[in-house]
C-alpha cells in the first residue's frame, strides 16, 4: 500500500516548568496530541511516533512563562495519500451508488458509482449486496472485502478520501493477488472504455500479496483515466 | 452502472412535479435518483427549476397530508442515492432545508428516510460530517411546540421513536467515518442548552448519558461525563450563597440540622408565625431555595445522574463510569472551592459501591492532601471534602475511616516535628486544616474509632499534636474544638489543660485567618443536601404519615417520585450520632416513631447494610439502641 512513510524528524517540544520532573510524560502527551491529525509540517497524518531525548540540558524560553525547550529526535509514521496513489481498505458499506471503505481503521473513503468501472455490476445475491465483475465471475466485492483503489482526492481536515475503481489494477485484493501475473500482461493492451479522455503515465510499483512475497520491479503502465 | 447510463437517461427533461403528477409508482427508484442528480447538476449551469422544486418539498413541513408525506419520503430516498452530487457550496439551500427538518414532527417513515439521507451524506463527503452530526444533536431535544405533550403517552412514544433512531444513526456514522465520534463529543459538549427550560436540559442530559452507555460509549465516555460535571457546576455556582445565607455566627455547627424540614414547616404553619427555619451559616433555607429555577434544574439533572449511576451499577459498569467521574470531580468540582450540591454525585456513586468507589474516593482526597505538588487551596479543599465525607457517609467501614485518620494523624505529627513553630494561622494553614479535619471526623465517629483496636496508638498521638506549640486548639473553629474536647474528655481520650471559653462561638479571628479568602475553615461540603428531589423522602412521608400534608412551602404538586431518597439512606445526620457524653440519654416515645421511620428506610432503601450499625454499637453488645434524638448542645444556654 502506498501513502505510508516513516520520517525522521528533529523536534523541539516546549515543556511547562511544572512538568520539569516528568519530562518524558510531558513530551508523550504533547506528541500524542498530534496523532490522527494532518500536519502540514510533516505533510501527513501522524499515526505513530518514537522519540529519543537528545540532551539532558534544555534552554529556557525567556518571557512570561518560562517553558523549556526539549530537543528530540523522532521517528514518525506518516500517512500521506496523494492523488493517483493506490490504497487498500476494507469495505464497510455497499449501496447501488457507492462503496464505503475504511483505510487503516481511521480514514473513511468513498467510491461513488461513476468511479466504478463498467466491469462491475451491482447485484444482490443471497441477500447480500455486492459488486461483481462481469468478465471475471470470481471477482466480487462485498462488505468485508479488502479492496485496492486509486486515490482521487484527500480531504486533510476530516481525513476523508475520495477513491476510484476505474483502473484495471484496482478491485478485491484477494482476486488481484491471484491473478496479478496474467493481469499485468493483459494490462498493456488498451482496454475498451467509453468516453475516455487523456492518459496518464505513472510509475508504479506493484506488490503481490500472496505468500511468495514477490516484489515486482517498477513498471510503466498506461492507465486510461477519465478526467 | 456506469457514467454512460446517466448521460443517456431521458428523464432529464421532466420536471419534478410532472413526475409527481404521473404518480411516482410509474418510476423506478433509479429513475428518481437520476432525476435528482440531474436537478443537482443543472444548478451550476443556471437551470434551477427542478432544484427549487426539490428544495420546496423539503421546506413544506406543516400539517402534511398523506400524499405530501409520501412525496417527502420519496424525495429523501432519491436524494440518498444522489449524495455524491451534492456540493456544500452550490447546493447550500438544499442542505440547509434538509438540516432544519425536525424529526419530532414526523412519523417513523419520514424519520427513517431522513436518517438514511443523513448517514449517506456524512459518509460521502468529509465536509458534510460536522453538519450532519449537528443536525442529529439538535434532534436530541423536541421543538418548543412539542413540550406540552412530552409527558403524555403519545409524546413518550414519539420521544422513544426519535431518540432510538438518532442514536443508531450516530452509531452508523461512526462505523463509516471512524473519526466522527471525536467531532461528535465536541459538538455535544458545546450545544448543552444549559439556560433553556428544565425539561429540555433534562432530555439533553439523558441523551448525553445514553451516548455514554451506548455503542460508541468508549469514545465518548470521559468527555460526556466531564461535560456533565461542568454543567452541574455551572448551575451550582449560579445559585448564590450570599442571597440566601444568613450570617449568624452565634449558631453552632452541631445544632439541630434540617432533616425534617417538612415537619418544621408544618410546625410553622400551626404556629401561624412567620418564623423561618433556623438558619445556619452553611445551610440554605429551603424556603428561598424552592423558588429558584436554577436549583430546580440542578436538582432534576442530579436525579437523572443518580438514576444513570444506579443503572450502571446494576449492569456492572459502575467502575468504568467512576474513573472519568472522579477525574472530572478532581478537575472541576474540587477546584470550584465552594461547590454546593454537585459533589453529591460522587457521594451517591460511592454509596453504590463502598468497597471500590467509596474507598477510591477517600484515598484520592487523602493523596491530594499530602501531595506537595498541588497548590495550597486545592489541598485544603481536598481535606475539607475528606473530613466531611468520612463523617457523613454511613456506608464507610470503621477500619477504612481509621486508616484515613491514621494517615492524617501521621502527617500532622510529622508536620509538628519537622515544620512546627509558634502559633501562626496564616503560615500553617494546611496543618490547621488537617487538625480540624481529624477533630471533625472524631466528633462524628468517636465511639467507632475507639473500637478499632489497631488505631489506639494513633488516637494517643492526637494529644501531643493538639497540645503542640502550634496550638491548633486555639486556631481551629471553636465550635468544633469545643465539641471535640467534650467528647474526648468523656471518652477518656484527652484532657485539655486549658479552659476554652468560646462562648459558643462558631468561628474566631484565628479560624478566619487560616481559612483564608475562600473560608475553607468553614467548608463542609457534604452537609445535608438541600435539593429536594435528590434528598427527599417525600414518598416515605406519604406512606408512614398519611395525614401529613406535605406543606413544605416549596412543594409543587408532588408526583410520587419513583425513587426513594437517593442521598438520605446513606447519610449521617448529627442527630444520629451518639457522643460518649450522652450515654445515659433515655429513649423517648418520639424516638420510637423515629426508629420506625429509619427501619422502614432501610427496608425500602437500596442500602444493603443497616446504615446505623456503625454508630450504635459500642462493643458491649448492647441491643441496638434507638438513635436518641439528641440536642447536641446539652448545656442549658444553647439554642
Amino acid at each position: 500500500m502506498e501513502g505510508l512513510k516513516v520520517s525522521d524528524a528533529n523536534l523541539v517540544v516546549y515543556v511547562h516548568p511544572s512538568k520539569s520532573t516528568k519530562v518524558q510524560q510531558a513530551v508523550l502527551r504533547e506528541l500524542s496530541s498530534l496523532l490522527f491529525k494532518f500536519s502540514e509540517n510533516f505533510d501527513g497524518v501522524v499515526l505513530a511516533y518514537d522519540f529519543q531525548i537528545q540532551d539532558k540540558i534544555a534552554k529556557i524560553l525567556p518571557g512570561f512563562h518560562p517553558y523549556f525547550a526539549v530537543r528530540l529526535k523522532a521517528k514518525l509514521l506518516l500517512f500521506a495519500p496523494k492523488p493517483n496513489m493506490l490504497l487498500e481498505g476494507k469495505v464497510v458499506k455497499l449501496t447501488q451508488t457507492s462503496i464505503h471503505v475504511i483505510v487503516l481503521g481511521f480514514s473513511s473513503a468513498i467510491i461513488s458509482d461513476e468511479d466504478i468501472r463498467e466491469e462491475f455490476n451491482y447485484k444482490i445475491k443471497h441477500g447480500d449486496e455486492q459488486f461483481g465483475s462481469r468478465s471475471h465471475k470470481r471477482h466480487v466485492i462485498k462488505v468485508g472485502t479488502v479492496i485496492r483503489f486509486l486515490v482521487k482526492s484527500f480531504d486533510e481536515e476530516i481525513l476523508h478520501i475520495s477513491g476510484s475503481l476505474v483502473p484495471a489494477n484496482t478491485g478485491s485484493i484477494r482476486w488481484l493477488a491471484r491473478h496479478l501475473e496474467e493481469f499485468s500482461l493483459t494490462e498493456r493492451s488498451p482496454r475498451k472504455r467509453g468516453e475516455s479522455e487523456g492518459e496518464l503515465v505513472i510509475q508504479e510499483q506493484a506488490y503481490s500479496l500472496n505468500n511468495d512475497n514477490r516484489i515486482k520491479k517498477s513498471k510503466k503502465h498506461r492507465i486510461s483515466e477519465e478526467s | 452502472m456506469g457514467a454512460e447510463e446517466f448521460v443517456n437517461n431521458n428523464s432529464k427533461s421532466r420536471g419534478f412535479h410532472e413526475m409527481e403528477e404521473d404518480g411516482f409508482d410509474n418510476f423506478t427508484d433509479s429513475e428518481l435518483v437520476y432525476h435528482v442528480r440531474d436537478a443537482l447538476n443543472s444548478v451550476s449551469s443556471g437551470d434551477n427549476e427542478s432544484y427549487n422544486q426539490l428544495v420546496g418539498v423539503m421546506y413544506h413541513t406543516d400539517r402534511l397530508a398523506p400524499d405530501e408525506v409520501a412525496l417527502l419520503v420519496t424525495s429523501l430516498k432519491a436524494l440518498s442515492g444522489a449524495v455524491s452530487y451534492i456540493d456544500n457550496a452550490i447546493h447550500e439551500t438544499l442542505l440547509s432545508s434538509i438540516f432544519r427538518i425536525n424529526m419530532w414532527n414526523y412519523g417513523p417513515d419520514v424519520m427513517d428516510a431522513l436518517l438514511e439521507l443523513i448517514i449517506s451524506l456524512a459518509a460521502s463527503n468529509g465536509k458534510h460530517v460536522e453538519l450532519c452530526l449537528e443536525m442529529l444533536v439538535s434532534n436530541f431535544t423536541p421543538p418548543y411546540s412539542f413540550m406540552g405533550i412530552l409527558k403524555q403517552p403519545r409524546g413518550i412514544a414519539r420521544k422513544d421513536q426519535v431518540l432510538s433512531r438518532v442514536h443508531s444513526a450516530l452509531k452508523h456514522i461512526a462505523d463509516l467515518v471512524p473519526l466522527a465520534p471525536s467531532k461528535l463529543s465536541t459538538i455535544v459538549s458545546q450545544k448543552i442548552p444549559i439556560y433553556a427550560k428544565e425539561p429540555l436540559v433534562v432530555i439533553y442530559m439523558e441523551n448525553m448519558l445514553k451516548l455514554e452507555s451506548g455503542a460508541i460509549g468508549e469514545f465518548l465516555r470521559s468527555t460526556m461525563l466531564m461535560a456533565l460535571m461542568d454543567t452541574l457546576i455551572d448551575l451550582d455556582v449560579d445559585i448564590g450563597w450570599d442571597d440566601i445565607l444568613q450570617d449568624d455566627s452565634s449558631k453552632g455547627i452541631f445544632q439541630m440540622e434540617i432533616e425534617d424540614v417538612d415537619e418544621i414547616a408544618d410546625y410553622d404553619e400551626e404556629d401561624g408565625t412567620e418564623e423561618v427555619l433556623l438558619q445556619f451559616p452553611r445551610e440554605l433555607s429551603r424556603k428561598t431555595l424552592g423558588g429558584n429555577s436554577t436549583a430546580e434544574k440542578l436538582d432534576s439533572l442530579m436525579v437523572v445522574t443518580f438514576e444513570h449511576l444506579k443503572s450502571c451499577e446494576a449492569s456492572g459498569r459502575l467502575i468504568e463510569v467512576f474513573e472519568p467521574l472522579l477525574d472530572s470531580f478532581r478537575i472541576t468540582v474540587l477546584t470550584a472551592y465552594k461547590s454546593k450540591f454537585s459533589q453529591f454525585v460522587m457521594f451517591y456513586a460511592c454509596a453504590l459501591d463502598p468497597e471500590n468507589c467509596g474507598v477510591r474516593f477517600a484515598v484520592l482526597l487523602a493523596d491530594i492532601f499530602v501531595c506537595e505538588e498541588y497548590p495550597l487551596p486545592f489541598r485544603m479543599s481536598a481535606i475539607s471534602y475528606l473530613a466531611s465525607y468520612l463523617s457523613r457517609a454511613n456506608f464507610l467501614s470503621a477500619p477504612l475511616v481509621a486508616s484515613m485518620l491514621k494517615r492524617l494523624v501521621d502527617w500532622c505529627f510529622e508536620y509538628c516535628k519537622t515544620k512546627g513553630g509558634e502559633m501562626n494561622p496564616t503560615s500553617h494553614r494546611l496543618f490547621y486544616s488537617g487538625c480540624q479535619a481529624i477533630m471533625y471526623v472524631l466528633c462524628f465517629r468517636m465511639k467507632s474509632m475507639i473500637d478499632v483496636a489497631w488505631f489506639k496508638p494513633h488516637l494517643l498521638l492526637i494529644e501531643p499534636i493538639l497540645k503542640h506549640k502550634l496550638s491548633p486548639l486555639k486556631v481551629c473553629l471553636p465550635s468544633i474544638v469545643d465539641e471535640f474536647c467534650r467528647q474526648a474528655e468523656a471518652a477518656l481520650l484527652f484532657t485539655s489543660s486549658e479552659e476554652f471559653n468560646f462562648n459558643y462561638l462558631l468561628e474566631s479571628e484565628h479560624s478566619r485567618a487560616f481559612g483564608g479568602m475562600e473560608r475553607l475553615d468553614m467548608f463542609f461540603p457534604f452537609d445535608p443536601c438541600l435539593l429536594r428531589k435528590s434528598d427527599s423522602l417525600q414518598e416515605m412521608h406519604s406512606i408512614l404519615r398519611p395525614p401529613f400534608p406535605l406543606s413544605s412551602p416549596i412543594s409543587s404538586p408532588i408526583s410520587p417520585h419513583p425513587n426513594i431518597g437517593f442521598i438520605r439512606p446513606h447519610f449521617v445526620y448529627w442527630s444520629m450520632v451518639r457522643p460518649p457524653y450522652d450515654d445515659d440519654e433515655g429513649i423517648s416515645d418520639e424516638d420510637v416513631v423515629e426508629q420506625e421511620l429509619d427501619l422502614d428506610v432501610s427496608k425500602m432503601s437500596i442500602t444493603p447494610r443497616d446504615p446505623l450499625s456503625y454508630w450504635i454499637s459500642n462493643g458491649l453488645e448492647e441491643p441496638r439502641g434507638m438513635p436518641a434524638r439528641i440536642r447536641p448542645s446539652t448545656s442549658p444556654e444553647s439554642l
